[in-house]
Formats: structure tokens, C-alpha cells, sequence
């Protein structure tokens, strides 16, 4: 890939590091034991799988009964971490293909672990769509499948079939895109194993990669290609799970403004959760010269965007509500304020439009504790958005005789901490298994080796006008 | 095709014909087997079993048996080995026959299935009942109801010897009868002439007998009243259908009292308005707690129980002094709208009727008075059609309860009767019960007055028995046997045999109409046939009969001491008053065990499952009390109910609080048990009358709190046009009254917001099935609810899921309170006026023709019919509820969890749903799937009845009736608020009706949504003054 630095920008990379250096601090990981923080981290996450498994198991055996849905609320929590999972899914692709096509290099020391973030928040929020149904073993009958039921077909008028149309692509593209970015590196691994199973392993994983010039040339026109798939899925899939609710008739959700506002939130949430996931494996990882306060402010500066328009989706759907004259519609958002649940929409509204306008300031937004608490910050306002459009917008609708209210269940609870047992553990396995940074990327940003290698620490040397990425084997 | 010689051979054998081929080539294997020697080697020959062999054997062995243990329980179907001539499997059979509970009267029939009774309908033969209550709808259920004693028992003990215990009873009474010991026989009403011809035999071979019949809820001081004014102790038949003004004074007519559907049915036909009725009765409403009637009238003002008697007086005072009649002494009363329900009595003179529930024998005195003056006699009342629906003497019950604590009581028969759950006196006659010598019981379970007695013999429910009723003088009906479960007894049986006759009660029955039903008609020459018709028909009314209407009744004017005493009555209500009052569902406890009626919302608070302490607002602020909060309720220092929840009741007056009866039995069933508490102690014997009220009540808070099941928790209509209502001046001077019709502002101007649309409609070519709903016709009554439950197999989801929001009635009716007046806000707007207008909509799926679940679904389980229904398919539902999401009436139900499942361990959750059990199973309808967990369900339009209606059209090479198919809510509706019908077929009822309707009345809730409900609500219209 010819990488084109500008002379005045800051390095990408700090540290001095050489094409070695880099191979050597990212495959550390995979080769050596696992470190203490990394069997705590996993031990904790496992505890979480176990106990939310439980629950979950719990959930379809009984019957979503266990949950606190009712006649009147039939969605409130599973989908709440439905479409909120989906949402963090977003920054990996935003980052390996949107950020690729414009050729914005800071993203190749994070665009691996944003992808398999984004890919196990995807497998997440796709066991809440399991695990919403009544008869979740009934499941495939939502594709459509040939099948002997008689003419028996999918209703293609239905938003969740979109929506399963446009999880299971994005999971698809995202899997491809992810893997195919990693073979080179897997291909490194293997050049390095040390024992025969790992060589074994890795081999295999690696499809055979050779390093030659063509099959260079073929890797980067599959990544071209698959960006270009991957771009427009970025739009689409938040655009048709917001359809979930954009189609429908209940007041606060039957809204054409959902689709941008989703979209936006989606990247806003996706860029704050990588943000925290970044941040925790930079220093558990010692890759701070990889993953670097520029990267931190760059990312933070998407999520001021991200944040305001947001914001200025949810004002504006308050005064569509009040100038539309529907009174059912202006009856939503005047309860979502102040009714029952006015505590979620508040909460929402602080952690999504007010906090995020804190990273106006630089010295919060280089600042990696900030940065670290307000990312969690979004990302709770985040859920809360989702509750509130869900379960508020549901719990008083049309006709105040079914109003009710909905008040969660350890189920409700147990069943969301799996996703995240869930989530961590596939992180945690993906973190000490396979290479976190793209280190044929990051070498191609890197300056040549005829340059003089900067010292340690020091990042003032005038970076290289070009970068010769090497197309032989990573393993010098 | 040609033959072209080819031939294919599977060999060079079969090409030769070789002889070794040929012999074995009709063979299936025609290549060699050693079967024999593999035999040979078997271990079961005791051939050459080697170690390892033996080994495998017993693997396989052990794994195979295992496997079959595995194997799932084998359920018996067993069929006919030889049909019955009148069964045909598949295909209901119907019988007339009558539901009687004490006075609780309903002719009707009852539709079987390969033998099991699984439904009651109104007979429409009778012209006394017409449609169902809830109650009678809910009886079924009874009958299949686990808790009844399936053989008698003897000292708490099951015997299958009847013939033992018959000897053993039969010798004990005549001990007691030759020892001049005093026999009583303690019933509740009986509208049955044969059952009261076997007690009279019964006393002839007793002849200290006595027959004791009270009331639960008791009407005593009625017939005392008319004894007073007109000589005769009679309850007159009361025709609301000829009022124009109805004044109702602590008098839940249109719920509980007397005969509540009848006159639910005569009522509402003064409230109907259409092309050619414009006008409509108006209805004045005096009481404490707020209940249906209250709901349905024009003008409701709270009262406490002391001042029933004086507004009654002073109505009076106010009409005699309209009409120049002297006035009575009392102290004044300062009531809303006395003034204006006088002048509108007045004015409908010979059309008034004003009616009281009071127990006070004094009041209704007055009220005759008052009715006498308005001259309601000979019009809205009629003496000489007297009815038998509450025949209760609460004087004769006291006195048997003292009777029995002084010991001098040998024998006691308990038929029908629960005193020692319903009685004021209960504690005291449990006290002496268990030393009467025999005692026995006709409860068809261990009840809390069978438990304590000798022996039970439990009669058959109604459904299992012979046996006539005549609710009101002249109309008769029959009872027939529809199955026979258990080695139960026909209480008339036992008692027949007791007294020493061979007949059974069949013959006896019939031999009753032979000499004293059979002569009142002249149309049928000989007797059988006259049986057979009045059995097919159910009912054979020749009208009052006998009666001499040469001497008219006169009215004993002398009401001076009636308002004497009816003035120191009403000085004595001091401090917090209570009232007792009964629920439509549960009435006064006797069919407790019904989860139906259990589950059954109460038709104002929309509470099951439960009795609670209905309080005022204010009462509520001033005692910090928040509803669910537990209180005790003191009467005269006692405390007489403890740890009862609160229920903030709108409507509820100001310095009272009511609970309901029927609650808080303790040997009636698992559905019943410990549900609420049991308030008949609080009842009392005032001037020989079992009296419902208390004063001077003391409530304290007792900490703690529980919460109350309530299928709906928010009140008001919150100012949406979801009910459209106007009052009657305004609907005469234009039908559309109240109507509103939503537009939206196109770039073409104006619209009707329905003329905006993406959709392409479905074509109905054939039938297009709807519903009109009259609001002004619904009383909330809540039959339709039961009735559906019972027709669709809907589950009974228990107390806890009611809370949880959870019920799944496919029907619901939805009550909504006025707000204050002047409310705007929201916050305003959501708490309910002091003294709220009330409106009832029953609301079930629309069948929405642009049906918004229809296109969420992402399977195709609900889609459209061609017929105009909204269809739910749920073998094909996945359970993703989007469609209930979308749903703006909310009218999708979704089965959380398995609540059909078998109560095996005795501890399942859904324990009182009837498919938790075998038995209960019987009640379900075989042509309605039972629903699986995790599937959606909903108002079907009663598709299995439509489908029936047009096979059975087709068998017969017709179209389909018009009205011939009915849904079970629209069968069930005595008023006819709820027609269904063909759209199409322009000589449906619906069709006519909404020819003219769909101008004026007709709107459906929601339209600017435009989701085309295949339902149409008909505007409440109040007859009041405008506002």
C-alpha cells in the first residue's frame, strides 16, 4: 500500500520503533503466557459468561415471561441491547473502510480491534435477536429459505426482515474484511511459532500466505474492495434497524428522522466504546507508542460531531412533536421529559449532548482519564437513548387504558450481563490470540529504515516524505 | 414410446435362465442369507455365547430397556367403539336448560362436545333472560372444577356407600322427629317449584321441620315493605323499560341487584338512540361507592349509607309537594341534583321508577310511597308478576342461629347455603354446629359450613341435574343433565329418598308438570308432548297465572313511623361510614373457585383477584394512605377486617369506604382460598334485616402494603377522542354530535385524515365481517369477557401476572373516568374527577383492514382475510411481539409462558388455570387451538363460529343468514351493545344499523391512523343538561 505522509504531520508512531520493534511488540502477546492482568480480565469475564449464561438459559427454558415485558411493553431491554450492541458495531467498519477510502493512516494501529469489536458486539446483539423471540428455535424462520411448510415465505413488507438481511451482511462483511486484514500478520506468527502446534495453526489460519508481490497486490485490492462493500453497510445497517421502529405507527418511533440520527448515534457509541477498549489494552499491552494521544483526540473529536448531531436530532424531534399538532406525537416526547421515566430521558440527554461538549476542550480531550470515564459516559447514555425511545415511547401509546409501566427482572439484568461475559471473552481470547494491531499497516505508515532512527521517546525528527512498505516477508 | 426389443439383464444368471437363478429369483434377497446360523449362535439357543458376546447383549440389553423407559407418556384417546346415535364427533350438541345459583337465574343453553358441556349461551326462547352474566357464563367452569367432592362423606371421611349413609340419615331424622327435635333445613333461594314440593314432602314425613331461607345478600326488607303498603310479601317485577326517569338510591341494579340482566336488558332499551328514537330515559344515581350503575346513570351523586333513607324522603317530600301531596317529617338532606331528580320524577309521572337497595325495611316503605305517588304501580312495577329471585327471611335465619346455640336444634340440612362463610352470625354458628347431632350438607365440596358438618351429600351441579325453576310467577323453565362426572347425588334425590319415597326426582319432576305445569296450556293435547317441547325449548312461560286481579292492590298510606324511623336511623350514621357491597364476577362468594370469575376484572376498579377497601381521594390525603397501603377496619372498637389493601376509588363519597363481599373464603378451592377478605362479619341484623352498612368505622394503617392486580392503571381518557360522547339535546338537534373527524393539511388543502393513504385496500368480495359497539347500550357488565375466555381457551394467568401486566383476555372492556373539570395539562389531566363521569368501550382486536401488525410481521403469521379478518396463524408465530407493539389498541396478547402446563408437582404457578388439570381440560373447546409459549395471540372474530356458520350454509346449499353467525361476546351481550354481522349483506343487523349510524353515530377509534377498523363504536350520548 504506498502511504503518503505529509512532512509536517506528527508521526503515527511514536517511540522509534523499527519494522522489528513492531513485530516484536505485537506478537509478544500472542507468543509469550498470558500476563496476570489478562487471567484476571478473562477469569472475570468468564465468571460473567457463566452467570449470564445461566440466565439466559434460564430465559428460554421458562419463556420470556422471566423478563419484565408485558401487554402493553413488548420490547423493552432486549431490544434496547439489541439495537445498543449494533451500535457499538459500528466504528470497526467506519474505521477499517470509510477511514481507508478517505486514506486517513491514524487507523491502522486501531482498525483490528476496532473490527473485532465490532464483529463480537454484532454476535451480541444478534443473540438478543435470538433471544427476544418466543420461539427462539424457530428462528430461521424469519430467512427465506426453500422450504416443505407449504408456500410459506417471509414477509418482506417487515422491517425485522431487513433487519435480518442487514445484520447477518454486515456480520459477513465485517468477518471477511476483518480476517483477510489479519492473514498477513497471522502469516507472520507462523513464520515466528516456535513449537509445532502454533506453527500448525497459524498455518492453517494463514492460508498459505507467501509474502510475494502478488499476492501484496491481491491483498490490497480484496482491502479496497471490501471497503467499498463495507461503506455503504456503515449507512445501512443503523439506517434499517432504526427502521425497526421508524416503520411502525407508535408515537416516538414512527419518525423520518431516524435513519441519519440512528447512524449518527451508532458511530457516536462505536467510537466511544473502542475508545475504552483502546484505552485498557494500550496499557495492558504496553502499546502506547501504537495507540497514541493523537489517535485518543482524533477519536474524540468524531465523537463531539457524532455527539451534537445527536443532539440536535433530539431537539428536533421534540419540536416536530409540538409543531406537528399530533397530540399522541407531542404526548410521547412530553411524557419521555416528564413522565414516569423522565430519569432516562435526562440521563440521556447529560451523557449524550452535554458531556461529550466537554471534549471541546483540549486539555480534556489529550487527557486520558477524561477521555477514559466520559467514553463510558456515552456509551451509557447511549443505552439510555435506545430505553427511552423503546420503552417509553411504548409504555404509554394510544389508549391510556393499557399505559403501563415496565420494571426489569433479574432475567432482564442477568441476560444483559451475558452479552457482556460474552463480549469480554471473545475480546480477552481475541487480545491474547491473535495480533491486535495490524503490523503490515503500521509498518507502511512507518519511516523507511535508511532514515535515522529517531530516538526512544523523542518524536521531533522530521518524519520521511515516503514510506516503503516491504513486500517481503514481515519477519526481518 | 416404441418398443425397441432391448433387454436389460441384472445378470449373465438371469440372461441364461439358470435353474439355481430362477428358483430364488422371486425372492427379495435373492443372494444367500445365513439366518440359520446365525440363530443357531444366538444366546436366547443357548448357542456358542461367547464373553464378548454376552457382554454386547447385555449393553444393548440395558441401553434398550433404558431407551424405553425413555419413551414419552402414552395419553389414551379412546373412541367410540359404538357411536352414540346423537353424537358425532366433531359436531356440538345443544340442550336448553336453566343456570340457577340461589336466585341467580339464567335460562340457557348449553353446547356439548363428544359429551363434555364446554359453553352456556342465553336461550333466546325466554323472555326473561335473553343473553348470560358473567356468572352464568363462568359455570361451566364450576362444573369441572377439582375441588367438588367426587362421593359423599361421612364425618370428613369419603364413602362410596350411599346406601349407608341413606340408612344412617334416614334413622337419625326420625330419632330427631319422634323425639319432637327441631329439624331445619337451611337454603338459599330456591326458584325451583318441584325442589320446594320435595322439602314440603319432606316435612310432611318431618314435621318439625322447618325451611330456613336467607340471603347472602339479602332483599328481605322489600317484600316487608310491600307487606306493609300492599298486604302482600311480595318482590314485584320491576320494567325499567318503561321509565323515563330512573332514580336508583344505593340500588346497583344494572349490577347486582335482584335481577341485574334482566333489568340490564329493559334499561338499556330506554337508553338505545337510532333513526327512529330520539329520545332516551334519564337516570338519577344516589349512592356511596361507585358502582355499574352509578357508572351508567346520568346524574350521580355521592351519599353515605345513613342518608339513603333521607334522600329517599326527601324526594319524596319534594314530588308530593310538586303533586300536592302532604310531605313526611324528616330532617333535611343536602344532596347534588335532588331538587332536579324530583322535578324529572314529576314530570315522567306514570313513567318514573325509583328503587332503593337498602335492607331498611322503612326506606322501602318510602320508596313505595314515592313509587305510589308517581304512580309507577300497574306501569313501571308490577305486583301481580311477583319474582322469586330473593326470597331470603333474615328473621327465620337469626332465629335458627340462636336456636342452635341454645341446642335445640336435633337436625340441620344445609342445601345451597354457606352460613358459616356468609352469614353475620357465621362465628356463632360454627360454634354450635359441631354439636348438632346430624348435621348435614348438600355442598358439592367441604365447604366452611360442610366441613363442619356430619355428613355431606353433594349435590350435582346443575349441569349434572333435573330440575325446574320459576323465577318469576308464570315463567317456568327446565333443567336438564348434560353429563354425569362423579358419585355425586341430586340434593332433591337425597331428600326424596330420606323421606321414605321410591320415586327419584326425575319422575317426580315430571309428574309436577304433569298435574300442576301441564294444565296451565292448552296447545299441547297430551302430556309427553308438551314435556319434550318445554325440555327442547327450555322455558314454558304462560304467564302470571292465577292471580286475581279483580282486587287491585291499595297502598297503606300511614308512612309517618316509616319516616320516623327511617329519621333516627339516619341520626345514627356518625363518623366513617361503610357499606358491603357485592362484585358483578364474584357476587356473594358462592362460585369463589372460579378462576373465570376470579380473573374477572370488577367492572369499575378494574381489580381482580381480590377485595379491597375502596377509600376517597381525600380520605387517602388525610390519612396518608397510598393505594395497596394495608389498614385494619374497626366497627364499634372490634376489628372486624385486618391487613386489607386500600384502593383509591374515584366516585367513592367523601367520609366512606366500601368493600365487597364473596371474598376471603378459606374452604372453597385453590383459586379462592385466603383471595381478600371475608366482609359478611362486618354485615349486621338491624330491625330483623341483614343490614350492609356500618358507621362509626374506624381505619387504621397497619403498615405494609399489597399490591392490587388491576388490568388497568391508568384512569382517565386524558382528553383523547378514543370515546366520543355528547349529551341528547345536542344529538337531537344533530345525530353526529360528539363525532370529531380528523383532517390532515395537504398541498391540496383539507382532508379527511383517511383520505391520505399508501395502501391499495383488500377486496371483501364475499363477506366482509364487522362490529357496531353502542356505547350508550355497554354497561360493563363483563358477560362478553367470560364469554370469550370460555369460547377461546384463553388462559387464566393468576393474580401475579395480572400485575405484571399480563392478562390475556382477547376482550377487555375499558373503563375511563372523567378528569376535573377544567384540566389541561397532562399532569391535570391523568387524576380522575372526585365524582368522574364514567365510560365503558369494550375493546378487542379492530380487524383493521390496513392492519399495522399485519405488516410488522416478519413471517406472515397475522395477515389478512378475504373476508375482512385479521388472521393469526400461530403455528407460524416466532414470537417476536412487534406486531403487539404496533398495535394501537394493545389488544395482542402474548403467552409468556407456558400456562397451559399440568400441575403435576401441585406447585405450578398457573396452578388455577383450568388446562392445569385434567379435569378442567374438559372445559376447553375443541375447535380452538390451545397456544403454545411464545405466541401471539388475539381476537379471532370467533373464526371457528364463522366457519361453522358457512359450512353449515353450504351443507344446506344457502348463503349464510343474516346474523346467523355470532361471535361469543355478541351472543352473550344481553343488552345488544355488540353486533356482528356481515357488512356485505345488506339485511345484517350491522349493515342497517350502520346505514344511518355511519353518518351520524359511527366512528372507530384511532381514524386518523387510518388502519380501517372492521369495528365501529356508536357515541356515548348522556341524557343530562348541557354542561
Amino acid at each position: 500500500m504506498h502511504q503518503v505522509t505529509s512532512q509536517v504531520r506528527e508521526p503515527l508512531v511514536t517511540g522509534g520503533k523499527t519494522y522489528r520493534d513492531v513485530t516484536e511488540d505485537i506478537c509478544r502477546q500472542v507468543e509469550g503466557k498470558p500476563t496476570k492482568e489478562w487471567i484476571i480480565a478473562f477469569s472475570i469475564s468468564l465468571m460473567l459468561l457463566t452467570y449470564g449464561g445461566y440466565c439466559l438459559g434460564w430465559t428460554w427454558w421458562e419463556g420470556i415471561g422471566v423478563w419484565g415485558l408485558n401487554k402493553t411493553i413488548g420490547w423493552s431491554w432486549d431490544i434496547t441491547n439489541f439495537v445498543w450492541w449494533v451500535g457499538i458495531g459500528h466504528a470497526g467498519t467506519l474505521i477499517s473502510a470509510v477511514l481507508l477510502l478517505f486514506r486517513q493512516k491514524w487507523r491502522t494501529s486501531i482498525n483490528r480491534a476496532a473490527e473485532a469489536m465490532t464483529i463480537f458486539a454484532v454476535l451480541c446483539a444478534a443473540t438478543f435477536i435470538l433471544a427476544h423471540m418466543g420461539r427462539p428455535w424457530m428462528a430461521y424462520w424469519a430467512l427465506p429459505l426453500p422450504n416443505t411448510f407449504g408456500s410459506l415465505w417471509v414477509n418482506f413488507n417487515s422491517a425485522l426482515v431487513w433487519d435480518v438481511f442487514a445484520i447477518s451482511t454486515y456480520l459477513t462483511v465485517s468477518l471477511v474484511f476483518w480476517y483477510i486484514g489479519m492473514v498477513p500478520d497471522l502469516a507472520t506468527i507462523r513464520d515466528r511459532a516456535q513449537n509445532k502446534i502454533s506453527r500448525f495453526i497459524y498455518g492453517i489460519m494463514s492460508f498459505g500466505w507467501d509474502g510475494s508481490a502478488r499476492t501484496w497486490a491481491r491483498y490490497e485490492e480484496v482491502s479496497l474492495i471490501l471497503a467499498g462493500l463495507s461503506t455503504p453497510l456503515v449507512l445501512s445497517v443503523h439506517t434499517i434497524v432504526s427502521m425497526d421502529f421508524a416503520t411502525s405507527l407508535i408515537p416516538g418511533w414512527h419518525t423520518t428522522i431516524f435513519p441519519p440520527y440512528f447512524v449518527a448515534g451508532a458511530i457516536f457509541s462505536g467510537f466511544a466504546m473502542v475508545l475504552t477498549l483502546m484505552l485498557v489494552t494500550r496499557k495492558v499491552f504496553h502499546l502506547e507508542d501504537y495507540i497514541t494521544i493523537t489517535h485518543m483526540e482524533t477519536m474524540n473529536k468524531i465523537i463531539i460531531l457524532t455527539g451534537s448531531i445527536v443532539g440536535v436530532a433530539y431537539i428536533t424531534e421534540i419540536f416536530i412533536a409540538f409543531y406537528s399538532g399530533v397530540e399522541y406525537e407531542s404526548y410521547a416526547f412530553a411524557n419521555r421529559v416528564s413522565g414516569p421515566y423522565w430519569w432516562a430521558y435526562w440521563s440521556m440527554m447529560t451523557c449524550n449532548v452535554i458531556s461529550p461538549q466537554l471534549f471541546w476542550f483540549k486539555k480534556i480531550r489529550t487527557s486520558i482519564a477524561a477521555t477514559f470515564v466520559l467514553s463510558i459516559i456515552v456509551n451509557i447514555g447511549m443505552w439510555f437513548e435506545r430505553f427511552v425511545i423503546i420503552c417509553t415511547s411504548l409504555h404509554r401509546d394510544f389508549l391510556p387504558s393499557s399505559w403501563a409501566m415496565f420494571y426489569p427482572t433479574m432475567y432482564d439484568i442477568g441476560d444483559y450481563i451475558f452479552s457482556f461475559g460474552l463480549f469480554f471473552t471473545l475480546f480477552f481470547l481475541f487480545a491474547k490470540f491473535l495480533p491486535v494491531i495490524n503490523m503490515a499497516e503500521v509498518k507502511a505508515i512507518m519511516k523507511s529504515s535508511s532514515e535515522k532512527m529517531p530516538t526512544k521517546g523523542s518524536s521531533s525528527v522530521k518524519p520521511n516524505s515516503i514510506v516503503q512498505p516491504s513486500f517481503n516477508k514481515n519477519t526481518e | 414410446m416404441e418398443d425397441n426389443h432391448k433387454r436389460y439383464w441384472k445378470g449373465l444368471e438371469e440372461l441364461s435362465n439358470d435353474p439355481s437363478f430362477v428358483k430364488l429369483a422371486d425372492q427379495e434377497f435373492p443372494a444367500y442369507i445365513p439366518v440359520k446360523e446365525a440363530h443357531a449362535s444366538s444366546p436366547v439357543d443357548g448357542g456358542n455365547t461367547g464373553r464378548r458376546d454376552f457382554l454386547k447383549l447385555l449393553g444393548f440389553g440395558v441401553a434398550a430397556v433404558s431407551l424405553a423407559a425413555c419413551e414419552t407418556p402414552v395419553t389414551k384417546t379412546i373412541p367410540y367403539l359404538n357411536k352414540p346415535e346423537e353424537i358425532t364427533p366433531g359436531v356440538a350438541n345443544w340442550y336448553s336448560s336453566t343456570f340457577t345459583d340461589g336466585g341467580e337465574y339464567c335460562s340457557v343453553l348449553v353446547k356439548t362436545r363428544e359429551g363434555r358441556p364446554i359453553k352456556i349461551e342465553g336461550n333466546p326462547s325466554s323472555s326473561i333472560s335473553g343473553g348470560t352474566s358473567a356468572k352464568a357464563q363462568a359455570s361451566v367452569l364450576s362444573l369441572y372444577d377439582e375441588e367438588r367432592l367426587r362421593e359423599p362423606m361421612v364425618n370428613g371421611n369419603p364413602s362410596k356407600d350411599w346406601a349407608k349413609i341413606d340408612a344412617a340419615i334416614s334413622s337419625q331424622l326420625a330419632q330427631v322427629a319422634q323425639s319432637g327435635g327441631a329439624i331445619r333445613l337451611v337454603s338459599s333461594t330456591i326458584l325451583s317449584p318441584s325442589t320446594k314440593g320435595v322439602i314440603a314432602d319432606f316435612i310432611t314425613k318431618y314435621p318439625t321441620t322447618k325451611h330456613v331461607v336467607y340471603d347472602a345478600n339479602s332483599a328481605s326488607a322489600i317484600w316487608q315493605a310491600n307487606q306493609a303498603s300492599f298486604g302482600k310479601a311480595v318482590i314485584p317485577s320491576y320494567d325499567f323499560s318503561k321509565a323515563k326517569t330512573i332514580v336508583g338510591v344505593g340500588c346497583d341494579f344494572l349490577g347486582t341487584w335482584i335481577s341485574p340482566e334482566v333489568f340490564s336488558k329493559q334499561y338499556v332499551q330506554t337508553r338505545k338512540l337510532g333513526k327512529s328514537k330520539k329520545e332516551m330515559s334519564r337516570h338519577f344515581q344516589f349512592e356511596t361507592s361507585l358502582s355499574l350503575t352509578g357508572a351508567n346513570a346520568d346524574y350521580r351523586t355521592g351519599i353515605k349509607p345513613s342518608q339513603e333513607g333521607l334522600v329517599v324522603a326527601a324526594l319524596y317530600n319534594k314530588v308530593a309537594k310538586l303533586a300536592g301531596a302532604s310531605t313526611v317529617n324528616v330532617p333535611a338532606v343536602e344532596v347534588k341534583y335532588l331538587d332536579q331528580a324530583a322535578k324529572d320524577l314529576y314530570k315522567a309521572k306514570g313513567s318514573a321508577l325509583v328503587v332503593a337497595g337498602t335492607n331498611d325495611t322503612s326506606v322501602q316503605i318510602l320508596v313505595n310511597a314515592l313509587n305510589n305517588l308517581l304512580g309507577s304501580y300497574g306501569s313501571t312495577i308490577d305486583l301481580t308478576k311477583e319474582v322469586y329471585y330473593k326470597q331470603g327471611n333474615d328473621a327465620d335465619m337469626a332465629s335458627f342461629i340462636a336456636e342452635a346455640e341454645a341446642g335445640k336444634v336435633g337436625a340441620v340440612i344445609f342445601y345451597n347455603a354457606n352460613p358459616v362463610y356468609n352469614h353475620p352470625g357465621a362465628a356463632r354458628l360454627a360454634k354450635a354446629l359441631p354439636s348438632i347431632s346430624l348435621s348435614v350438607s348438600f355442598a358439592d365440596r367441604a365447604d366452611e359450613t360442610a366441613s363442619l358438618c356430619k355428613f355431606i351429600c353433594p349435590d350435582n351441579h346443575y349441569l349434572e341435574s333435573w330440575d325446574d325453576a320459576e323465577p318469576v310467577r308464570g315463567f317456568f323453565s327446565l333443567v336438564q343433565p348434560t353429563i354425569s362426572l362423579f358419585q355425586t347425588r341430586q340434593a332433591q334425590n337425597s331428600l326424596l329418598k330420606w323421606a321414605g319415597s321410591q320415586q327419584d326426582y326425575y319422575a317426580y319432576l315430571q309428574n309436577r308438570w304433569r298435574t300442576l305445569v301441564f294444565p296451565l296450556q292448552t296447545k299441547a293435547a297430551d302430556f309427553d308432548k308438551f314435556w319434550i317441547t318445554s325440555l327442547h325449548d327450555g322455558v314454558f312461560e304462560p304467564g302470571p297465572y292465577l292471580t286475581d286481579t279483580s282486587a287491585p292492590f291499595t297502598f297503606n298510606t300511614d308512612i309517618a313511623s316509616a319516616a320516623s324511623n327511617v329519621a333516627q336511623a339516619a341520626a345514627s350514621g356518625k363518623g366513617i361510614e361503610l357499606s358491603l357491597y357485592e362484585k358483578v364476577g364474584i357476587g356473594n362468594g358462592s362460585m369463589a373457585n372460579n378462576p373465570w370469575l376470579q380473573e374477572l376484572p370488577d367492572g369499575i376498579s378494574k381489580a381482580c383477584w381480590d377485595n379491597y377497601l375502596t377509600i376517597p381521594q381525600k380520605l387517602a390525603t388525610d390519612m396518608s394512605l397510598a393505594q395497596g397501603d394495608l389498614v385494619s377496619v374497626q366497627v364499634a372498637g372490634k376489628t372486624v377486617v385486618d391487613e386489607i389493601p386500600v384502593l383509591i376509588q374515584p366516585g367513592q363519597t367523601n367520609g366512606t369506604v366500601s368493600l365487597a363481599i364473596g371474598y376471603g373464603r378459606t374452604k372453597a378451592g385453590k383459586a379462592a382460598n385466603n383471595v381478600g377478605k371475608n366482609a359478611y362479619p362486618i354485615a349486621s341484623l338491624v330491625n330483623n334485616n341483614i343490614s350492609f352498612a356500618a358507621s362509626g368505622v374506624n381505619i387504621t394503617k397497619t403498615g405494609g402494603s399489597r399490591e392490587i392486580a388491576q388490568t388497568q392503571t391508568h384512569h382517565t381518557i386524558m382528553a383523547r377522542p378514543i370515546v366520543q360522547e355528547s349529551v341528547l339535546s345536542e344529538y337531537q338537534k344533530n345525530p353526529g354530535a360528539g363525532r370529531v373527524y380528523p383532517t390532515v393539511t395537504t398541498a391540496e388543502g383539507v382532508l379527511p385524515a383517511t383520505d391520505v393513504t399508501l395502501w391499495n385496500g383488500h377486496i371483501k368480495k364475499n363477506h366482509s365481517w364487522g362490529m357496531a359497539i353502542d356505547l350508550n347500550s355497554c354497561t360493563g357488565c363483563g358477560a362478553c369477557v367470560i364469554s370469550c375466555q370460555a369460547e377461546n381457551n384463553i388462559p387464566v394467568v393468576g393474580r401475579q401476572e395480572v400485575i405484571n401486566r399480563r392478562e390475556m383476555h382477547w376482550l377487555r372492556i375499558d373503563r375511563y373516568y372523567s378528569s376535573q373539570e377544567g384540566a389541561h395539562t397532562n399532569g391535570e389531566l391523568e387524576v380522575a374527577s372526585d365524582n368522574p363521569e364514567v365510560v365503558f368501550q369494550p375493546m378487542l382486536c379492530q380487524h383493521c383492514s390496513n392492519a399495522p401488525c399485519e405488516t410488522v410481521c416478519p413471517v406472515l403469521a397475522t395477515t389478512h382475510s378475504s373476508e375482512g379478518l385479521n388472521q393469526m396463524t400461530y403455528n407460524r408465530c416466532i414470537g417476536t411481539r412487534y406486531c403487539a407493539n404496533n398495535c394501537p389498541y394493545k389488544v395482542r396478547r402474548f403467552n409468556w409462558f407456558k400456562y397451559f402446563e399440568k400441575d403435576i408437582e401441585g406447585d405450578l404457578e398457573f396452578a388455577t388455570n383450568p388446562a392445569s388439570n385434567d379435569l378442567g381440560r374438559f372445559v376447553l373447546n375443541p375447535d380452538v387451538t390451545v397456544r403454545s409459549r411464545g405466541v401471539m395471540e388475539k381476537c379471532t372474530f370467533c373464526v371457528q363460529k364463522i366457519q361453522e356458520g358457512k359450512l353449515n350454509a353450504k351443507k344446506e346449499r344457502r348463503t349464510v343468514a343474516p346474523d346467523e353467525i355470532q361471535t361469543a361476546c355478541s351472543q352473550s351481550c344481553a343488552t345488544g351493545a355488540i353486533v356482528f354481522g356481515d357488512m356485505n349483506n345488506p339485511e345484517s343487523t350491522i349493515s342497517k344499523i350502520l346505514a344511518t349510524e355511519n353518518k351520524e353515530r359511527a366512528f372507530t377509534v384511532l381514524e386518523e391512523l387510518n388502519v380501517k377498523p372492521q369495528i365501529s363504536y356508536l357515541t356515548k350520548i348522556r341524557n343530562k343538561d348541557k354542561a
